[in-house]
């Protein structure tokens, strides 16, 4: 069966006036999504998720230009699409939940008018009917007395609930793909268990696929059947979750997942030396190598080539190279 | 046991609302801290966890005199700070440092680095200028930036250098207590790790102890010696952190283990059990205030407040349960 989503070789870089400085935002991004499956696009902050999403559904800012590569979805090429094309794409087939549900919110519109929009435009779903529909919708994101509810303004409402409104809005249109950008980083950990509960009950009855974007490594344990680890614009490891948990070979996983405490642990915690590196001024080579343990002299020459470990689990580092690092320095030599 | 450095002795802080747009009219008020009882011991990290609204950081407010207490006492040293003055105030002041959540506020963007650190080094000390700026080389080299940072100003730095200025400003006077208010909340995961070994080896050196506010029962606890859970104002749950991973006794701190994100795929997960937000500390339930939330709520628990006590060893919780 072809994938619903498949990113190739994507590539976004900014550019700044007048084109004298580019940043490799995003720098070469593979991957692929069946339906119903979960994938967690997990790194630290400036490392290119938020703009991989933001390439996929087409609202890059205008300083961004996706110059390489491709993004297909059921089966349509989305980087050649016009705006209005897009438009209709937007909502009805790919949604977005953001991070901040104040700011995804329009105060002045009743959560009816919000939750009822995309059902109304994308769906031709109208009068009484919408009024089910948009019932139902909050009822599956667990609001409680949603006829009542909906009557309501956002601000009447907790951030909790404000944050589930929005993963209603995201599936009135029905959509297939939903990219969620760090859903829960405002939400207090008993209301973000709740709402990745609500999550994973809908997905499984919908069987839509989620893009799960954070920095949160439990997230992805708990949420997510794959993961795809980003460093500096690349994607450095993806495969599946269990693996990458139990074994993952790229040492910017092993330190990633080394630097999480662990509850009723006192284990010191595996700290990495050094600051996330300037997309502006990448290191060459591979852009880990400046922080990571087990460098080599290849490492800062040359950038390492993705090798396939498992099936669906590749990792970018030289390490996994068979070559071994006496003959690489004998040859230059 | 040696006696505590902080002591807080049924710590109340009630904030007035009022209403009315031409006659206001007091017509009730936030039981943001209603009866905290806590020790802080030298050299140990308390860990006070809590969701938002429920008043932590009115604690610490209240610890570092930002807020005067509406009832109870704080205690330093077995003296009672609210009757500080003078000079005695002073070396409270100095003791007791704070780190906050952001390091892009809490540093001014037009000061450099090293007057930064010197600041509460000017105010609470006579020295000269050239042994504050050693002072100052001390305590960079302490939290583990080079000296010549000091020329810098703050924009040019990461948000975990940042963090560590904001350390390294709090040790700068012979410090004894830092109350440190979500200090890894704001940072990159990478870089959270750094920061907390860098707390925990500044601890074993400098032998000074920590008030570690937190939201992430997993962040907390690795770094706390003991815990204390905060729910609408009072302390649910004290005891002993690992002690208290292995066996949390109030349903509060339950949820809250379950709430908590695995750190592994295999990891077992029951179902979240509790349901519903955090009520309005404006009014809050009578009798236990969890009981609106809780899956083994008794009648009892709506009109009779539960007391703490004493479980098992340096385990006290406030439940009917028990």
């Amino acid at each position: 069966m072809a994938p619903l989503l498949r990113v190739s070789k994507l590539q976004t870089h900014y550019f700044s006036f007048g084109g004298s400085r580019v940043v490799k935002a995003v720098d070469g991004v593979s991957f692929t999504l069946r339906e119903g499956e979960t994938i967690g696009l997990v790194g630290e902050s400036g490392c290119g998720k938020t703009t991989t999403c933001l390439s996929i559904v087409g609202l890059l800012p205008s300083a961004a230009r996706i110059v390489g590569g491709s993004v297909e979805f059921a089966g349509e090429e989305l980087t050649q699409k016009r705006p209005r094309e897009m438009r209709r794409i937007r909502g009805r087939q790919i949604a977005m939940i953001l991070q901040d549900p104040m700011a995804s919110l329009n105060p002045l519109f009743s959560i009816y008018t919000q939750v009822a929009e995309p059902a109304y435009y994308h769906r031709a779903i109208r009068g009484r009917s919408l009024r089910q529909r948009v019932a139902e919708l909050l009822r599956a994101v667990r609001i409680p007395s949603p006829a009542t509810r909906m009557r309501e303004y956002p601000h009447q409402m907790s951030g909790g609930m404000r944050q589930r409104v929005v993963g209603a809005i995201a599936m009135a249109g029905g959509p297939k793909l939903i990219i969620a950008d760090e859903p829960t980083t405002n939400l207090d950990v008993t209301i973000q268990a709740q709402y990745l509960e609500v999550l994973k009950d809908i997905q499984q009855e919908s069987g839509i696929a989620l893009i799960f974007v954070t920095h949160n490594l439990g997230i992805v344990a708990k949420m997510c059947d794959r993961m795809a680890v980003m460093y500096a614009g690349q994607i450095v490891e993806q495969g599946p979750v269990r693996h990458l948990f139990r074994d993952a070979k790229h040492p910017y996983t092993q330190a990633l997942l080394g630097s999480v405490p662990k509850l009723g642990s006192k284990e010191p915690l595996f700290a990495i030396p050094g600051q996330p590196p300037n997309l502006a001024y990448l290191p060459t080579g591979c852009a880990f190598h400046p922080r990571c343990p087990n460098a080599m002299s290849r490492c800062a020459a040359q950038e390492p080539e993705n090798a396939l470990i498992a099936a669906n689990w590749t990792a970018k580092c030289w390490l996994l190279d068979g070559q071994t690092e006496e003959r690489y320095v004998s040859a230059v030599a | 046991m040696s006696a505590p450095l902080l002591e807080l002795d049924d710590l109340k802080k009630y904030f007035p609302v009022s209403t009315g747009a031409l006659w206001r009219r007091k017509t009730g008020s936030v039981k943001a801290v209603d009866g905290v009882d806590l020790a802080i011991y030298p050299g140990e990290t308390l860990g006070l966890i809590g969701e938002s609204g429920c008043g932590k950081t009115t604690t610490s407010k209240l610890i570092l005199l930002q807020e005067p207490p509406t009832g109870g006492n704080i205690r330093y040293e077995g003296e009672n700070i609210s009757g500080l003055e003078g000079r005695a105030l002073m070396r409270y002041r100095r003791e007791v440092q704070v780190v906050f959540q952001d390091p892009y506020s809490s540093l001014s963007p037009r000061m450099r680095v090293g007057d930064i650190i010197a600041e509460p080094l000017e105010i609470h000390t006579s020295l000269t200028r050239a042994a504050r700026a050693q002072r100052v080389a001390e305590v960079l080299e302490l939290v583990g930036l080079q000296p010549e940072v000091a020329r810098l100003f703050p924009h040019e730095f990461s948000g975990g250098q940042r963090q560590r200025i904001a350390i390294a400003r709090a040790l700068a006077t012979d410090t004894r207590l830092i109350v440190l208010d979500e200090p890894v909340s704001a940072l990159d995961v990478s870089i959270r790790a750094q920061i907390m070994n860098q707390l925990e080896h500044l601890q074993e050196t400098l032998g000074v102890s920590y008030l570690f506010i937190g939201h992430d029962l997993a962040t907390v606890a690795h770094i706390s010696d003991r815990i204390a859970v905060m729910y609408l104002g009072q302390i649910v749950e004290l005891a002993d952190s690992l002690e208290l991973c292995a066996r949390p006794l109030h349903p509060y701190t339950q949820a809250l283990f379950t709430a908590a994100l695995p750190s592994h795929p295999d990891q077992r997960h029951e179902k979240l059990k509790i349901t519903g937000e955090v009520p309005s500390a404006l009014d809050p339930p009578a009798g236990c205030r969890f009981h609106t939330r809780c899956p083994h709520a008794m009648p009892r628990c709506a009109c009779e407040a539960p007391v703490r006590k004493e479980v098992a060893a340096r385990h006290r919780v406030a439940c009917h349960l028990y």
